[in-house]
């Protein structure tokens, strides 16, 4: 690729294009208009599309959940136990709507100390195009726990979804949303987590399959040294529009934020959308921020739009940076690979797939990194016959 | 016995500024089991012949031949060329990230033999090589280049050398930001692959400080796009003793 890494910023000279945190909450889906496509979250976004998500009305059958390693695991809580909306609140119309409408209230519990080195994966299966679902899931993780969490979506339905997500002190958790649907899914969701004192929160969003996925990950760093490592990973295909719009807030001092989200975009009209919000308040002394979005234009006629806002509202921290780049092939890469007697094609492969490894490789969940790593070969395959982004593109 | 001939090789880059002529007719032939040592100034156009030998892109060729048995390497592709037997060992290796060594050097030698290599064997073969290179296990785990240091990315250029055994090698400033040891291994692994497969070597130096290590059998020295004076080992210990100013002189 050729990046083009803009400037780390300083203290203070990073002006917001608007304020993140003064965004409107609401549990009732009427004081959300109906996205016209010009508001600040929506005019990146495939409102055309999400349409069947705007929709305030009963649903029920939408969706298939496979729990069965939740269950045994016992971590599954329900009834008066299984509480909602302690640090949830909405921010836009399909999420009031699934707050409403949710049928599951799925409720994960890690107990307090509980270390669990087996990922705890639930399969999500849309049952039909169309099939409107909403859905509110809580991941809670006590003090001290240790456990990952995987959101596993396949089939297709139309889904709004709200994740809510709780690291209590010293847990470290980690969620990975795995959207893998088919080409006529429409999927809004908006995970929304804090994490306590010297907790860490790893959450990761791998989106390859599905017409429109909007998934909208905002942390706060509330507790004193704790930590969140958001990593994405998109690769999107002709007629695909999969967008991110990241929040991450240090509130607590002396917190620590990474932000990664890469794209891969093949054949016409393939689009991606990262916006990443970072807000340092003004009590977050000693923060270490830095957010990085990098696209990888493999074809022309796609379209990557990159947005990285920084907010810092102390002067008094450890470091703040983004960067934000995206581009072709770097020839530089094709050549060290083609001198070594590789195909061109095999090399813009291996160049395309270890660009897109790089977020693979941080899982930690062999099973789940192989899986992913050959559905990038599809998705590389799937694109063998395009011609590559001419030199001037990108 | 093979032998790589250029003849009156002429090359040009395009810069801000419009063309501008690197290479102005340089004449080389090199057979199977020499080294040749081609020596000069910066900016004489030493790394214009390495790169223009591999293929790269950047660089036109507006005159002359690159021949390789009789076949015409310069109507070959870059993955072409390695394949019929050439390699570059590069000056700067790129980052590849996301692609452990280990992946790019099976799929490397199974591009330039034409089928995979035998699992069990490769893995033994591999760890060997690395092992003669002082490079560690955990090697094969990281990312091409990734995080390499300077002496590293050299020796991971060396152990792809001694793995993809090519016909010929051009070897663009492999000695620059060198320690001693680092010098040692990898001048000792170019004399293996030398030994083993009667690899014919374009040695590409500044200094004459590898010609330590690795003994050659001619000396060119490049001035201006041209070969200037040709001789023995002798001549390179001329150089190291009076300097490329007396070719500069001459030519202002």
């Amino acid at each position: 690729m050729t990046l083009v890494d803009t400037a780390p910023s300083t203290p203070g000279s990073a002006a917001p294009i608007q304020t993140r945190s003064e965004r409107p909450t609401s549990f009732d889906p009427a004081d959300f208009g109906t996205p016209s496509g010009r508001e600040v979250n929506w005019k990146l976004s495939d409102t055309a599309r999400l349409a069947p998500l705007f929709a305030d009305e009963e649903t029920s059958g939408a969706v298939e959940y496979d729990l069965s390693a939740l269950e045994a695991a016992g971590v599954l809580v329900t009834g008066d136990d299984a509480a909602r909306g302690e640090i949830f609140r909405p921010e836009d119309l399909p999420s009031a709507i699934a707050w409403k409408r949710s049928e599951t209230g799925l409720h994960v519990r890690i107990p307090a100390g509980e270390v669990l080195s087996e990922p705890l994966i639930a399969r999500l299966r849309g049952l039909g195009a169309g099939l409107h679902g909403n859905d509110h899931i809580v991941i809670e993780a006590l003090p001290d726990s240790v456990a990952t969490v995987v959101l596993d979506h396949s089939g297709t339905a139309a889904l709004a979804q709200n994740v809510e997500i709780i690291v209590r002190d010293r847990a470290t958790l980690t969620v990975i949303t795995v959207q893998q649907w088919e080409d006529d899914a429409v999927h809004a969701a908006a995970h929304q987590a804090v994490v306590g004192e010297r907790a860490t929160l790893k959450h990761i969003v791998v989106s390859f399959g599905g017409g429109v996925v909007r998934v909208n990950p905002s942390v706060r760093l509330a507790g004193q040294g704790s930590e969140t490592a958001l990593y994405g990973l998109a690769f999107s295909d002709a007629g695909q529009h999969l967008e991110s719009q990241v929040y991450l807030f240090h509130e607590g001092q002396d917190t620590k934020g990474d932000v990664l989200y890469k794209g891969a975009l093949q054949g016409q009209g393939a689009r991606t959308v990262w916006i990443g919000d970072v807000l340092i308040g003004p009590d977050a002394t000693g923060t270490d921020s830095y957010e990085k979005n990098q696209n990888l234009v493999l074809t022309d006629g796609t379209r990557a739009d990159s947005i990285p806002n920084l907010e810092i509202e102390t002067g008094d921290i450890a470091g703040a940076g983004h960067a934000s780049a995206t581009g072709r092939f770097d020839d530089e890469q094709l050549f060290y690979l083609q001198a070594r007697g590789i195909t061109e094609e095999t090399a813009r492969r291996l160049v395309v797939a270890g660009f897109l490894m790089e977020i693979v490789q941080r899982i930690g969940i062999p099973e789940l990194e192989e899986r992913l790593a050959a559905d990038i070969e599809a998705e590389l395959a799937r694109g063998a016959g395009l011609a590559p982004a001419s030199k001037a593109g990108a | 016995m093979s032998t790589l001939e250029i003849r009156d090789l002429q090359v040009s880059i395009e810069t801000d500024q419009g063309t501008k002529p690197i290479l102005k007719g340089v004449d080389l032939t090199i057979e199977s089991g020499g080294i040749h040592a081609i020596m000069g100034p910066n900016g004489s156009g030493k790394s214009t012949l390495a790169y223009t030998i591999a293929g790269h892109p950047r660089y036109n060729v507006d005159g002359g031949t690159i021949t390789l048995d009789g076949e015409d390497v310069l109507a070959m592709s870059v993955d072409e060329r390695a394949r019929a037997g050439l390699f570059l060992a590069m000056q700067y290796p790129v980052e590849i990230p996301g692609v452990t060594v280990a992946n790019f050097l099976r799929t490397a030698k199974t591009a330039i033999d034409g089928e995979a290599p035998a699992i069990r064997g490769w893995a033994k073969t591999v760890n060997e090589h690395m092992d003669q290179l002082r490079m560690d296990k955990s090697f094969s785990a990281r990312n091409v280049n990734e995080g390499f240091s300077g002496g590293e990315k050299k020796r991971h250029e060396i152990l792809q050398l001694e793995l993809l055994k090519p016909r010929f090698a051009v070897l663009d400033e492999t000695d620059s930001g060198l320690d001693v040891d680092a010098l040692k291994i990898v001048s000792e692994g170019v004399n293996r692959a030398h030994e083993t497969s009667d690899l014919g070597v374009l040695l590409i130096t500044h200094y004459t400080r590898i010609l330590r290590y690795i003994q050659p059998t001619h000396v060119h020295v490049f001035v201006n796009g041209r070969v200037a004076e040709e001789g023995g080992r002798e001549l390179a210990d001329r150089l190291e003793d009076e300097g490329y100013d007396r070719y500069l002189t001459a030519q202002a």
